[in-house]
């Protein structure tokens, strides 16, 4: 076992009943700290042989995703299925947003099912404060716009502490576009949440001013624990975009070879991976790579989340929620 | 033409003594306790314990006379989104403000580009509004920015002065054209700066807010480089220009520059601009989006200085109604633009004249005479002779910002649910009671 602290009194209870999961900047370290080994009690059930367990029996999760996702989507769907959860998973395309329907519409009659938990995912930022003042369920942020990708952050630190047995003081290298990325946004503020720390490295232009030290030279990352690798999207080539002049020129200079890493680094991806654009088929399928621990941290992660929306992070009755004897 | 034909709208013929109220009128050099007589919607007699002549006494003891305020920058969606504003909604809610005359921009469906449309919208305007409005028509056909517009006939139509506002006139050789062509009607041309392929996809300014929360970012650049080339093409043509809603710190440096060279330069700001910064974006709430956007404390406070020291010679709301269904949606997804004709003095008085920031005489002085000077209309006055263009304010009342109160035909106020003091208690505009508390 890692060095997780055990859930007890020492957490601090949270603020109010009625709860949200909408950006990592909502949270304090006691939040952190309680839903990750929140994660921990799940993930020592997702060892036994029923899987299943009944905390959420009876509760409705409705997945609303405005947005193609495949990883997410199935991680909440999945992650509320083995809590006992009804889910309803509720795509843009194909619905009544094509007719034009606003998003405030859509949300209110998704509501009429009395749902528990809303997640969803949006192209916007701001899109799920907007619905959670517009309905009576929790809501969480499944990313929304180019602003905030909580659980994928809760996630990233949770597999981050699995692998290096801590997270203060770790260094992560976030590599590549972070101008558009929710995920780094949500990533770095969760890093200095817990006292660990980010460098944000890739080309001049994909580099945001104000987030975290920045550097544009591909061996700075040599000193970092891990190398965390965002997705290089074609669109930031597109003609009239400039970002970077070609997928060919960015592979050269920031793409992660294993060459470019040293002994000892672990490597993240949020997924999907491009290969042989940001990272080498030869490290995504190294020792080296966490990708694999990501999409499995996901699942418990966000089975705490769900847990705690509902809950208003009261501890796990680890006996009877769980079946587990601490 | 004469410069009152600039304006449309309501004449009155009021007969009032507004008794005992503190008389502040700064370009006048007036500030005491007298009493107010007018006489067919004109400024008969200032005095203590005037005869009341029969007329209506309106009690103003312990409430401030001033001139009323004049906004050279509303949206009044008319004609083409009616749902949102209209002449009667917008220059009820001006008078609502305080305001004896706004300038309403021709950024309207259809464009304001044709004589015709023009005079219809002053026929209209006579028929309906609460306070005169003056209409400006568009620089260039369509707002396009590629040919101008027919500004002689336009002019002679009524057009109280020129803008492509919402967008900027894109090259150079277009606007030193227009400057040079403008000098045939003499009527102001007001320009929003914008370098758009510096700012497209801009959601809010680009800083550390924007950068934090994955909004596009409208970099201060985007405004201070176009205010530099309309101020050198005013220097290099001679001729007048105004630069709308300024925001950054940057295109101030720009504005002084240019009128310590002398060139004929003027400039607006805001009541948003100058009370928030880009910090209030972090709630996301659709009201708090515009375009130039909320930017820096150093940027705010070159502002307050700029209104301070009159470099900046006016505030203008740049009220601008949008319905319910296209901003009570999510960030990204709304439009720019906030309501400001109806609480644009108790913000500037809660948030600025309050903490000591701006004195009040100089908030009054850039929300009337400033206006006026620029666009060449009659200077409000509190004087013997002067038509009544006056408004009573009560510094100490407080009240809330509500959604339900407001005239606006739109609720999009960045203020709603704040509590505000300063609240204007009545406006004469052009000799008649237009608002009445």
């Amino acid at each position: 076992m890692t060095d997780l602290r055990v859930i007890g009194g020492d957490l601090m209870p949270p603020a109010q009943e009625r709860r949200h999961l909408l950006s990592v900047a909502d949270l304090t370290r006691d939040d952190v700290e309680r839903l990750l080994a929140t994660a921990h009690s799940f993930a020592i059930s997702q060892d036994r042989e029923t899987k299943k367990l009944p905390t959420l029996r009876g509760r409705l999760v409705l997945n609303v995703f405005y947005e193609s996702s495949t990883r997410t989507s199935s991680s909440f769907e999945l992650a509320a299925k083995r809590l006992s959860a009804d889910t309803l998973t509720f795509k843009a395309s194909g619905s009544s947003v094509d007719k034009g329907e606003s998003l405030k519409d859509t949300a209110q009659t998704l509501s009429a099912y009395d749902p528990d938990v809303i997640v969803l995912r949006h192209p916007e930022a701001g899109a799920p404060a907007f619905v959670a003042r517009n309905v009576e369920a929790r809501v969480v942020n499944a990313g929304d716009g180019k602003n905030q990708h909580p659980t994928q952050a809760l996630l990233d630190l949770y597999t981050m502490r699995q692998a290096l047995g801590r997270l203060e003081g770790v260094h992560v290298a976030i590599v590549g576009d972070v101008l558009h990325s929710r995920v780094a946004r949500s990533l770095v503020q969760a890093l200095e949440l817990v006292g660990a720390e980010a460098t944000l490295v890739g080309p001049p232009t994909l580099l945001p001013a104000g987030l975290a030290p920045t550097s544009h030279d591909i061996s700075t990352i040599a000193d970092a624990d891990v190398v965390y690798v965002l997705r290089m999207q074609r669109e930031r080539i597109a003609a009239g975009a400039n970002f970077v002049p070609s997928l060919r020129e960015y592979t050269a200079c920031w793409g992660i070879t294993p060459e470019r890493l040293r002994e000892g680094q672990r490597v993240m991806h949020p997924g999907p991976m491009n290969r042989g654009i940001e990272i080498d088929a030869r490290v995504a399928d190294s020792e080296a790579s966490l990708v694999i621990e990501q999409v499995r941290s996901g699942l418990v992660v966000r089975m705490a989340v769900l847990y705690d929306v509902l809950t208003a992070g009261r501890p796990v009755a680890v006996d009877t929620a769980v079946g587990v004897a601490s | 033409m004469t410069t009152s034909s600039l304006l449309a709208g309501p004449h009155g013929t009021e007969n009032v003594v507004i008794r005992g109220a503190r008389v502040l009128d700064p370009a006048e050099g007036v500030d005491a306790a007298l009493d107010v007589r007018i006489d067919n919607g004109v400024i008969a007699q200032l005095g203590e314990s005037l005869d009341t002549n029969e007329h209506r006494v309106i009690d103003a003891a312990g409430r401030t006379l001033v001139p009323a305020f004049v906004d050279p920058h509303v949206h009044l969606r008319t004609p083409g989104r009616e749902d949102e504003e209209t002449i009667s909604s917008g220059t009820a809610a001006a008078a609502a403000g305080g305001y004896c005359a706004i300038l309403a921009v021709p950024n309207t469906d259809p464009v304001v580009d044709q004589p015709d449309l023009l005079r219809g919208l002053r026929a209209r305007a006579e028929a309906e509004a609460s306070v005169p409005v003056g209409f400006m028509a568009a620089l260039t056909r369509g707002q396009a920015g590629e040919e101008l517009a027919e500004l002689a006939a336009l002019a002679d139509a009524g057009a109280a002065a020129f803008s492509d506002d919402g967008r900027p006139v894109a090259t150079a050789g277009v606007m030193r054209r227009a400057l040079q062509y403008n000098a045939v009607t003499g009527r102001m041309i007001a320009v929003h700066c914008e370098e758009q392929s510096l700012t497209r996809g801009g959601q809010a300014h680009a800083g550390d807010v924007a950068a934090e929360l994955g909004l596009g970012g409208w970099p201060s650049l985007g405004e201070s480089l176009m205010v530099a080339r309309d101020a050198d093409l005013a220097a290099d043509t001679g001729r007048p220009i105004h630069l709308m809603h300024l925001s950054a710190r940057e295109s101030v440096d720009h504005l002084r520059r240019a009128q310590a060279a002398g060139a004929q330069v003027t400039a607006e700001a805001t009541p948003h601009h100058l009370c928030l910064t880009d910090e209030a974006v972090r709630t996301l709430d659709a009201n708090l989006k515009m375009n130039p956007p909320l930017r820096t404390e150093t940027d705010r406070a070159a502002l307050v200085e700029a209104v301070r020291d009159g470099a900046i010679a006016a505030i203008a709301t740049d009220h601008a109604p949008h319905s319910p269904e296209e901003k009570d949606v999510p960030f990204e997804s709304a439009p720019f633009g906030v309501l400001g004709l109806e609480t644009a003095f108790a913000a500037l008085y809660t948030y600025l004249v309050g903490p000591g920031m701006l004195p009040l005489e100089t908030v009054l002085l850039r929300m009337s005479a400033g206006p006026a000077a620029i666009f060449g209309l009659e200077r409000p006055r509190v004087a013997v002779g002067a038509p009544a263009n006056l408004t009573l304010l009560d510094l100490s009342a407080t009240w809330r910002v509500k959604a339900d109160r407001l005239r606006s035909r739109s609720t999009n106020s960045w203020l709603l649910g704040k509590r505000l003091t300063g609240r204007v208690a009545l406006t004469v505009a052009a000799g008649r009671v237009a608002f009445e508390l």
